[in-house]
C-alpha cells in the first residue's frame, strides 16, 4: 500500500472530521448492519452512506475506482447465490436447465451483497478521507493511546513500500547467483523461504536504524511529548458519531420491525 | 570547559572480542568544526554513536570516560543532533514538516514555539518546498537536507554527521555539503570518507586508527602534510593523492549487443530506460554514467539477463555463450548457466549472499555448474582467506564488496556487469578492485560498469555511455 495523500477535499464537512470520530462512526454503523438479514436496511443504509458520499469531499468516480474490488466481490456473491443456494422458496422467476431461481434466492443474494457493500463503505470512505498522520495524532490525542505503539507503528508503515522494491531486488539477485527453481515446485518452495528471510533480515536491520534515528530524536525518552498537531474532538465530531448512533438504531428498529434482526449472536 | 571531552574512551559492543574504538584521548571546544578520519573499521562511527548518547550502557563495554558539556553524552541528548548515512531509514514521518516537528513533540517544546521552529530549521538547511510536502517524493539529496533539519530544529550545541552523503549521487551530496556550509552556530564532528569534498566544511582534522586511538589531530593542512602518504596507504582518501590510469584495453569480438533497449517498471508512467543501442566487446571496459533516475540501474540488470527487456532485444553471440544457448537472448537462460557466462555485481553486496560462510558463497555457483572448486585461490586473491568461515553478513563494507565481486568471478564468466562497485569504499579497497576489474579485462573479459564516481572513469574505462 502506498502512503499517498487523501484523494478527498480536505476541507469537506465531513472529511475533515476528527479521525477517531470518523473510525467510530463507521463502526458503530458497520457492527449495527452486521445483525440485519433483510435486504430492506442494507439498502437504506447504503443510500444513506451513498448520500453522505459528498460531504466526504469525495467525488462518485473516485469512490468507484476506489472500492471496484468490493462490488465485483458483491457480484460474485450474487453470483454464487443465485447459483448454489440450498433455500429455493419463493416462486419460480427463471429455468435455465438445472439452475431454478426463485424469488426467496434473489432475495438472500440482494440481502447478502447489499449488506456486504453497505458494511464495507463506511471504511472505505473513513480511510479514503484520513491521512494515517492525522489517524495516529487521534489516536494518541483522544484515545490516549500510547505514543510508542501509535507513532511507532506509523513510521514502521512508511517503510512497508519499500519492501516490495528489495523482494524485487533479492529475488534478481539470486537469479544473478545462479539459484533458481526451474520447473521444480520443491525447489520453488525453498527459494520463495531463503528470499523471504533474506528480506526479514534487511527489514529488522532497516528497523532498527529506524529505531536509532528515532531515539536520537528524542522519542520515547521519558519527557512528556507535546502536540504539533492537534486534533481536537468537537462537537461536530461527537454529532458525528451521534448520528451514526442515530441511524444504527433506527436501522435497527426497522429490521426489528420486519422480523429481521438475527438472534443467534 | 570544552565542549567535548573524551578521556581514554573506548567501547566494546556486547558479544564482540576486538573493542569498536580504544584509546581515545580528544578535546572538542565550542564551535570548532572536526573532521574525524581514520581506515574502516577504526571505530569513527561508534564513537559518534557514544557522543550522541546512543550506546545504552547494557549494549556493551565501556573504557574510560566520554562527557559533553560535563555530563554523560546519555543524559545530555537534548544537546546533541545526529544524522546518519541512509535517508530512507531516519525519516520518521510522511510530510515533511512533521518529521522536523517529530524532535520537538518528542522533548516536550510548547505547541506555540513548534511551527515557527520548524519553519526555521527548513530555512537554515534551505529546503525548497512547502511543509506539507511527502518525504518519499524528495530526492536523495533533499531527503538528507531535511533529516538535518530535523536534528537542527532541537537547536543542539554539538551537531553529528555520520558520512550524510556516503548514499547520494554526486549532485545529492552536493546539496547536503551545501547546507552544510551555512550551518556554522553549532559545534560539528564530521565523518566523510571523501575528504577533499569535506575539507571545506571543516578547521580540524582528527585521525582515528583501528585500536589505536588519535594518531593524528591539527588543522587539514598539516595533519595532511605529516600524516597524508600513511594515511592513503591505510584506505584515507587524502586530497592530492591522485591514482593513475591502469593502461587501457584491447578490444576483441563482440560478446553482447543490445538494440533499441527499454524498460518500464510495472505501474510506472514513463520508463526507466529506452532506446539504448550499446555493443560489449571482449577485452574493453564501459563506464555508464548518468544521474540518477535515468535508469542505469535497470540497462545493468538487462545486460546482465536478469530482467526481460520490453522493447529491443539483448543479445548474446557466439564467442560469450557458444553455440548452444546463444540463440536465446540471456534473461531466458537458467541461472546456473546465466552464471558460467554474464556475472552480475550488485550495489548492495548483501542483495547477494545467500550462504551463511564466506567459503559457502564461493563454492555456490562452481557446484552448481559441476566446475573444479577454486574457492582457496579466490579467498587468497581477494585476501578473503582469514575470513573463509565467517558469516558474509558481519564483513566490514570493503570485504563485503569483494566478497560479492569474487561469487561472480568464481564461475569465470566472460563478461561482468556491475552496479557502482566503488560506492563507499575506502581508497584501498578501490584500487584493488579496480586492479582486479583491469586484470579481468587484460584476460578477455568484457567489464560493464554503472557508475557516478568519475576516477574510475578516469582510471579505468576504455569508453563511456552517458544515459540522460
Amino acid at each position: 500500500m502506498r502512503f499517498t495523500a487523501p484523494l478527498a477535499d480536505p476541507r469537506a464537512p465531513l472529511g475533515r472530521r476528527n479521525p477517531v470520530a470518523k473510525v467510530a462512526a463507521a463502526l458503530v454503523l458497520t457492527i449495527a448492519l452486521l445483525w440485519t438479514l433483510d435486504p430492506i436496511t442494507p439498502a437504506l443504509a447504503l443510500a444513506v452512506e451513498l448520500a453522505c458520499v459528498p460531504l466526504f469531499g469525495l467525488r462518485y468516480g473516485v469512490l468507484l475506482r476506489r472500492s471496484w474490488p468490493l462490488l465485483v466481490a458483491a457480484l460474485g456473491v450474487t453470483l454464487s447465490l443465485v447459483l448454489f443456494a440450498a433455500d429455493r422458496t419463493g416462486a419460480t422467476v427463471l429455468a435455465l436447465g438445472p439452475v431454478t431461481v426463485t424469488t426467496g434466492v434473489l432475495r438472500s443474494a440482494l440481502a447478502l451483497s447489499l449488506r456486504l457493500v453497505a458494511v464495507a463503505l463506511p471504511g472505505v470512505l473513513v480511510f479514503a478521507t484520513t491521512d494515517p498522520t492525522d489517524l495516529a495524532d487521534a489516536l494518541v490525542q483522544n484515545l490516549k493511546a500510547p505514543p510508542r505503539f501509535a507513532i511507532g507503528a506509523l513510521a514502521a508503515f512508511r517503510l512497508l513500500p519499500l519492501l516490495g522494491d528489495e523482494w524485487e531486488t533479492l529475488t534478481l539477485a539470486r537469479r544473478a547467483r545462479g539459484v533458481d527453481a526451474g520447473r521444480n515446485p520443491v525447489a520453488h518452495l525453498r527459494l520463495f523461504a531463503s528470499t523471504g528471510f533474506a528480506l526479514l533480515v534487511s527489514a529488522i536491520r532497516r528497523g532498527t536504524r529506524l529505531a536509532t534515528a528515532m531515539d536520537a530524536r528524542g522519542f520515547d525518552s521519558g519527557v512528556p511529548r507535546t502536540v504539533a498537531r492537534p486534533q481536537p474532538f468537537r462537537t461536530p465530531d461527537a454529532v458525528l458519531v451521534l448520528s451514526a448512533g442515530a441511524l444504527a438504531a433506527a436501522l435497527l428498529a426497522l429490521a426489528v420491525g420486519f422480523g429481521y434482526v438475527r438472534t443467534l449472536l | 570547559m570544552p565542549h567535548v571531552e573524551l578521556r581514554g574512551f573506548g567501547w566494546r559492543h556486547a558479544g564482540r572480542k576486538a573493542w569498536a574504538v580504544r584509546g581515545v584521548d580528544l578535546s572538542i571546544e565550542h564551535g570548532e568544526r572536526v573532521l574525524l578520519l581514520g581506515p574502516s573499521g577504526a571505530g569513527k562511527s561508534t564513537l559518534l554513536a557514544a557522543l550522541a548518547g546512543l550506546l545504552a550502557e547494557d549494549s556493551g563495554e565501556q573504557a574510560g570516560s566520554a562527557t559533553v558539556d560535563g555530563r554523560d553524552p546519555r543524559t545530555a541528548r537534548d544537546r546533541t543532533g545526529i544524522v546518519f548515512q541512509d535517508p530512507q531509514s531516519q525519516l520518521v514521518l510522511a510530510r515533511a514538516g512533521d518529521d522536523v516537528a517529530f524532535g520537538l513533540e518528542n522533548r516536550g517544546v510548547p505547541a506555540a514555539e513548534i511551527w515557527p521552529r520548524v519553519d526555521e530549521a527548513l530555512h537554515r538547511v534551505g529546503f525548497p518546498y512547502p511543509r506539507d510536502r511527502r518525504t518519499d517524493a524528495l530526492s536523495g539529496g533533499e531527503q538528507q537536507r531535511l533529516a538535518l533539519a530535523g536534528a537542527l530544529a532541537s537547536r543542539p550545541t554539538l551537531l553529528l554527521l555520520d558520512e550524510p552523503t556516503a548514499n547520494l549521487d554526486p549532485a545529492g551530496a552536493a546539496l547536503v555539503r551545501q547546507a552544510l556550509s551555512g550551518v556554522r552556530r553549532e559545534t560539528t564532528v564530521l565523518v566523510e570518507h571523501r575528504v577533499a569534498e569535506a575539507l571545506p566544511l571543516v578547521d580540524r582534522v582528527v585521525v582515528l586508527e583501528a585500536g589505536g586511538g588519535v594518531v593524528a589531530d591539527g588543522p587539514p593542512a598539516d595533519v595532511f602534510a605529516r600524516h597524508g602518504d600513511a594515511l592513503a596507504a591505510q584506505g584515507v582518501w587524502v586530497p592530492g593523492h591522485p591514482i593513475a590510469p591502469v593502461g587501457r584495453g584491447t578490444p576483441g569480438p563482440e560478446l553482447l549487443c543490445a538494440e533499441g533497449l527499454g524498460y518500464r517498471h510495472p505501474g510506472a508512467e514513463r520508463p526507466a530506460l529506452s532506446g539504448v543501442d550499446l555493443a560489449v566487446r571482449a577485452g574493453e571496459a564501459t563506464a555508464v554514467l548518468g544521474p540518477n533516475g535515468t535508469g542505469k540501474s535497470t540497462l545493468a540488470l538487462l545486460l546482465g539477463g536478469l530482467l526481460k527487456p520490453g522493447t529491443g532485444t539483448v543479445r548474446a553471440t557466439r564467442a560469450l555463450a557458444g553455440t548452444g544457448t546463444a540463440t536465446q537472448p540471456p534473461y531466458r537462460w537458467r541461472a546456473a548457466e546465466l552464471t558460467r557466462h554474464i556475472g552480475s555485481v550488485f550495489q548492495n553486496p548483501e542483495h547477494q549472499f545467500v550462504t551463511s560462510r564466506v567459503a559457502d558463497e564461493l563454492a555456490l555457483g562452481q557446484r552448481r555448474l559441476g566446475l573444479p572448486s577454486t574457492v582457496d585461490e579466490l579467498l587468497v586473491r581477494l585476501r578473503l582467506d582469514r575470513l573463509a568461515g565467517a558469516n558474509p553478513y558481519t564483513l566490514s563494507g570493503g570485504e563485503q564488496r569483494r566478497l560479492s565481486v569474487a561469487t561472480a568471478l568464481a564461475t569465470a564468466p566472460r563478461l561482468l556487469v556491475l552496479d557502482e562497485p566503488t560506492f563507499g569504499q575506502d581508497r584501498r579497497t578501490w584500487i584493488e578492485l579496480i586492479d582486479l576489474l583491469a586484470g579481468l579485462r587484460r584476460e578477455g573479459a568484457a567489464i560493464v560498469t554503472v557508475t557516478h564516481d568519475e576516477d574510475v572513469v578516469r582510471v579505468l574505462a576504455d569508453r563511456t555511455v552517458r544515459l540522460s
